[in-house]
């Protein structure tokens, strides 16, 4: 974790302690929600320390959005409970909006008003001004002034999640609740938008971040994989990548299609998947050596005629994540 | 990729030297596009993009937001006239022959594909019949695709009902249900869980392995290794092409990400 | 035939699709019944239950055999009572408690004895030109059978029917259009934008942003409406030019009374312009429901143009919760007869309790949350 900065910036410790001892930002409790047969989220639970970068990692119906809206006081759970910043979403909702910054899935601006006159409006509504707020948004006001003029429905896709951000933080929240802030954006842009969040979450705030795409979670402090409402896991994204319960290894040869059969046709190929220029290989033995399995893959291919490259890699969070997936045990 | 998918034997061609061959080919390219352009007033979406891909190909149709890749996709599937340039997908020209095209191609986009208020069984009728299939032909093929899928207990379940991963692969084997030559998908796997994505590309590569030309448009960079070619689009124009490991190496760089890096933000540091 | 299955295919589907709609499929079917059946109801001719006074100056026997006419006429007419003069029936005829009026001479029965043409008056509420023909005609009619049913009268008609239609002595018809124009102009302009206005935000996305934040409610609400209170008032301004300038249609009552009742009905329709948006998922839902819900109703049984005594009672009842109804006797009494609001207080009270009903009502369902 950084040292929070000298100066005060959002989200750091109020001088009036207003701050729980325990330094828990946001806390769930078993938060359940159905929409008619629907079970968007099972019994979901966790803690977000203060100053923390959360990322809720999983694909589209995993929850994500709806987790959100509980959170910010947009939706009541069915059962289970939630605080955030020691407030309850249910009852002390004005509160609670107050301090929230929040960013919907959607595109929340309005297209036929100015970059600056979406920042103004959503400053207005919470009492303050852009003027008083310009350390805060800083770092991302400093991108979007060249376009202050333009109107919102004419700007590209990553500009508009930058905008999106801005007016969030404009009112200088306690913290910050993004749902899917990078979706449809291109690679490149997405990592700029992830480099705005470190340097917020360096200032002291908190930000819960939720995304289907499973390399951001690399960025994140720690991560909560999320699939169809359930929890798969939660921890640092290291930790995440060491718990992975098999050896890994990646093989890259020339026949990619041909080689993905042959491996699974392998005696001990738990999975294989395909992961870009490689293809991924979990072998299904518990404790066994990842460099003796490469050198005995490489011999096994090369009988084949499949020449390959094989080498043990350390899990991404998505092979964790497939691996949940097929074998995570239904929590009782 | 495989060097054997081609149906003419031939290896793969790299770059955008299509027209060396030409003359040579005894098989059509699925898609050609010579200096194909788009202008809209005095803003240029698509300058002069010059490519083509062969049957039985991958082709990966990469670039950022407002590169001119879903304008140029548009023309190729025959839904906007093109400003300058000539195109022919399945042997059709773009310009002239719009409506043949659209009965001879396959198309899958994100944001629609099947229609959520009806079922999956009435949605396949639907298209079959649209595509002008006989209704014995449509009802055969209904059950094998089901089948393959694992969705034949839910053919008369509501399309909104069923969850993204299986909506985009049920699209899918709907935009083939006419066994078209060339098909196209416009970020077929966007939101998708890892594991259905992987086994959606299973199914592109079937479809690709039976003959049919596949272009397909992704954000997903490690998607884009998938493909046997690819193109990035910046700023209209062409700015790669080749295979994965091809371009990689003209460039320098060690993964996509970089390349693409490079390529959309030419200020940045590498 | 490909063509032919293709079609075939696509029209299958579009049928599915309506049927799956089951609201728009409501307000398709049920909007032109509900037309027919208004529409139906609402044209007609004959007017009922005309409140008529008898100004009987010296009432006898032939006053007293021509009031018991009028009294056993009673589908047409309501006899409300006998004045000694027309002056008295002054406010009555300006707050509509009184329609029309027979005015009789002194020695009404001596006069015809003696075989002299006696003059008798029938005094109509012209304001509204419809009915006021009608009524007229219809009190005539009385006339001339009672006078030639006299027993013990010579030939000839001896009652010289004078009439005279007050307020609107040409009956003149922009004169009746013009108060239910304003009604029906604020109605599309407030109802219709706002219902539109808010249903936008909910699908633009915004409605969530704005749902987190220390905005309440109500601060949404009144924030969206303000601006068409302007609208509608910049509108109300411009009819009632046209109508003076360019119709001639007289203002007999006070300027600053009708545009405060016209800011009043603005923030009636503004009120059910927002129930209707609180209830509507879409732009298109919203648009129909205000249309359905408005609009129509407006249009048909509010009197806008056809009168409310005509229609079958379940219709009259339904009349009363039509704001539009209060408004248009509240605008006509105005501009047409020159009422004051001594005359209109009951009326202006009815549509500030609709009015306030329906803001409760649409403030209360824009939830604080998304669900």
């Amino acid at each position: 974790m950084t040292e929070p900065s000298v100066d005060r910036r959002v989200g750091a410790p109020r001088a009036d302690g207003a701050v729980p001892d325990d330094g828990i930002a946001v806390e769930a409790r078993g938060l359940t929600k159905r929409f008619g047969d629907v079970l968007a989220l099972d019994r979901v639970s966790f803690d977000v320390r203060h100053g923390e970068l959360f990322g809720f990692i999983g694909p589209d119906g995993a929850g994500k959005t709806t987790l959100f809206r509980l959170l910010v006081s947009l939706f009541t759970p069915d059962d289970g409970e939630s605080r955030v910043l020691g407030l309850d979403p249910v009852n002390d909702l004005w509160q609670l909006r107050r301090r929230v910054g929040y960013m919907p899935g959607r595109f929340s601006l309005y297209p036929d008003l100015t970059v600056g006159e979406n920042l103004a409006f959503y400053a207005r509504v919470f009492g303050t001004t852009v003027d008083a707020q310009k350390a805060t948004i800083e770092p991302i006001w400093r991108q979007l002034e060249p376009f202050a003029k333009r109107r919102a429905a004419a700007l590209s896709g990553g500009m508009k999640q930058k905008l999106a951000l801005c007016c969030a933080l404009v009112h200088a929240p306690d913290i910050l609740f993004l749902d899917e802030p990078t979706t449809g954006v291109d690679a490149v842009s997405r990592g700029e938008f992830w480099d705005l969040l470190g340097r917020l979450r360096a200032g002291g705030l908190t930000i819960l971040v939720s995304t289907p795409y499973m390399d951001e979670a690399s960025r994140c402090d720690r991560v909560a994989l999320l699939q169809r409402g359930r929890v798969l896991r939660i921890d640092k994204p290291a930790a995440v990548s060491a718990a992975y319960p098999r050896p890994l290894l990646s093989v890259r040869g020339g026949d990619r299609l041909g080689m993905l059969a042959i491996l699974r046709a392998h005696p001990h190929a738990a999975s294989v998947w395909p992961f870009g220029a490689s293809l991924h290989f979990t072998d299904d033995r518990p404790g066994a050596s990842p460099a003796q399995i490469a050198r005995d893959l490489t011999a096994w291919l090369a009988r084949q005629d499949l020449p390959a490259e094989v080498e043990p890699i350390a899990a991404s969070i998505e092979d964790a994540f497939m691996w949940d997936m097929l074998h995570a045990e239904v929590p009782a | 990729m495989t060097s054997d998918r081609h149906l003419d034997g031939t290896s793969p061609v790299s770059g955008g030297g299509g027209v060396a061959n030409r003359a040579a080919d005894h098989v059509a390219h699925a898609i050609d596009a010579r200096a194909l352009t788009r202008r809209f007033g005095s803003f240029t979406a698509v300058d002069a993009i010059t490519f083509h891909v062969n049957p039985g190909e991958v082709f990966g149709f990469l670039g950022a937001n407002g590169a001119g890749k879903t304008t140029a996709m548009r023309m190729l599937i025959g839904l906007l006239a093109p400003s300058d340039g000539e195109a022919e997908v399945a042997g059709y020209s773009v310009a002239t022959e719009s409506q043949a095209i659209r009965r001879n191609i396959g198309y899958m986009s994100q944001r629609f594909s099947l229609y959520d208020d009806l079922t999956v069984r009435e949605n396949i009728e639907l298209f079959g019949g649209i595509y002008g299939l006989a209704t014995s032909e449509i009802a055969d093929r209904r059950k094998a695709l089901l089948e393959r899928l694992g969705l034949a207990s839910h053919e008369r379940d509501f399309v909104k009902a069923l969850p993204l991963g299986w909506k985009q692969q049920l699209a899918f084997s709907v935009a083939l249900l006419h066994r078209p030559r060339v098909v196209f998908l416009d970020e077929p796997t966007g939101g998708v869980d890892p594991i259905t994505r992987r086994r959606f590309w299973e199914m592109i590569y079937e479809t690709a392995a039976a003959g049919t030309a596949v272009l397909v448009t992704t954000h997903y960079l490690d998607e884009a290794e998938y493909c046997d070619r690819l193109s990035i689009m910046v700023d209209g124009r062409i700015a790669a092409m080749g295979t994965p490991d091809e371009v990689k190496r003209s460039a320098g760089v060690s993964t996509l990400d970089e390349l693409f890096l490079r390529l959309t933000r030419p200020g940045a540091a590498a | 035939m490909t063509g032919f299955s293709a079609f075939h295919g696509f029209l299958i589907k579009e049928i599915r699709h309506i049927l799956r709609d089951w609201q728009t499929l409501l307000i398709l079917i049920g909007l032109p019944v509900a037309q027919v059946i208004l529409f139906g109801y609402a044209v007609r001719s004959d007017v009922r239950g005309i409140k008529l006074a008898i100004v009987e100056p010296q009432p006898d026997a032939a006053t007293a055999s021509l009031r018991a006419r009028f009294e056993g006429a009673n589908t047409t007419f309501h006899v409300v009572g006998t004045v000694p003069s027309l002056d008295a029936l002054e406010s009555h005829f300006r707050d509509g408690t009184v329609r029309q009026a027979i005015v009789l001479p002194t020695e009404f029965a001596n006069r015809l004895g003696r075989g002299e043409q006696v003059p008798v008056q029938v005094v109509t509420d012209g304001a509204d030109p419809n009915t006021g023909g009608i009524m007229e005609a219809d009190a005539m009619a009385v006339l001339r059978a009672w006078d030639a049913g006299r027993t013990g009268a010579a030939p000839g008609v001896r009652i010289a029917v004078e009439t005279r239609m007050r307020f609107n002595p040409t009956l003149q018809s922009v004169n009746l259009f013009v108060p239910g124009l304003i009604a029906f102009v604020l109605t599309i302009v407030s109802a219709l934008m706002t219902a539109i206005t808010i249903v936008r935000e909910k699908e633009l996305g915004t409605m969530e942003m704005l749902l987190v934040s220390p905005l309440r409610p109500s601060q949404i609400v009144l924030g969206k409406v303000a601006p068409y209170i302007a609208l509608g008032f910049l509108d109300v301004v411009l009819v009632l030019s046209a109508a003076r300038f360019v119709f001639d249609v007289p203002l007999r009552g006070n300027l600053v009374l009708l545009l405060a009742e016209s800011l009043l009905y603005i923030v009636t329709a503004l009120a059910m312009g927002i129930v209707i948006s609180t209830s509507a998922q879409s732009q298109r839902v919203a648009m129909m429901a205000a249309l359905a819900g408005t609009m129509l109703p407006t249009l048909l049984i509010s009197g806008f143009i056809f009168p409310i005594s005509a229609m079958p009672w379940p219709l009259q009842v339904v009349s009363n919760v039509v704001p539009a109804r209060w408004f248009i006797i509240i605008v006509r009494g105005i501009m047409i007869k020159g009422a004051t609001f001594a005359d209109l207080w009951r009326e202006t009270l009815i549509l500030a309790g609709l009015t306030t009903f329906l803001l409760t009502v649409g403030v209360r369902r824009l939830a604080v949350r998304l669900g």
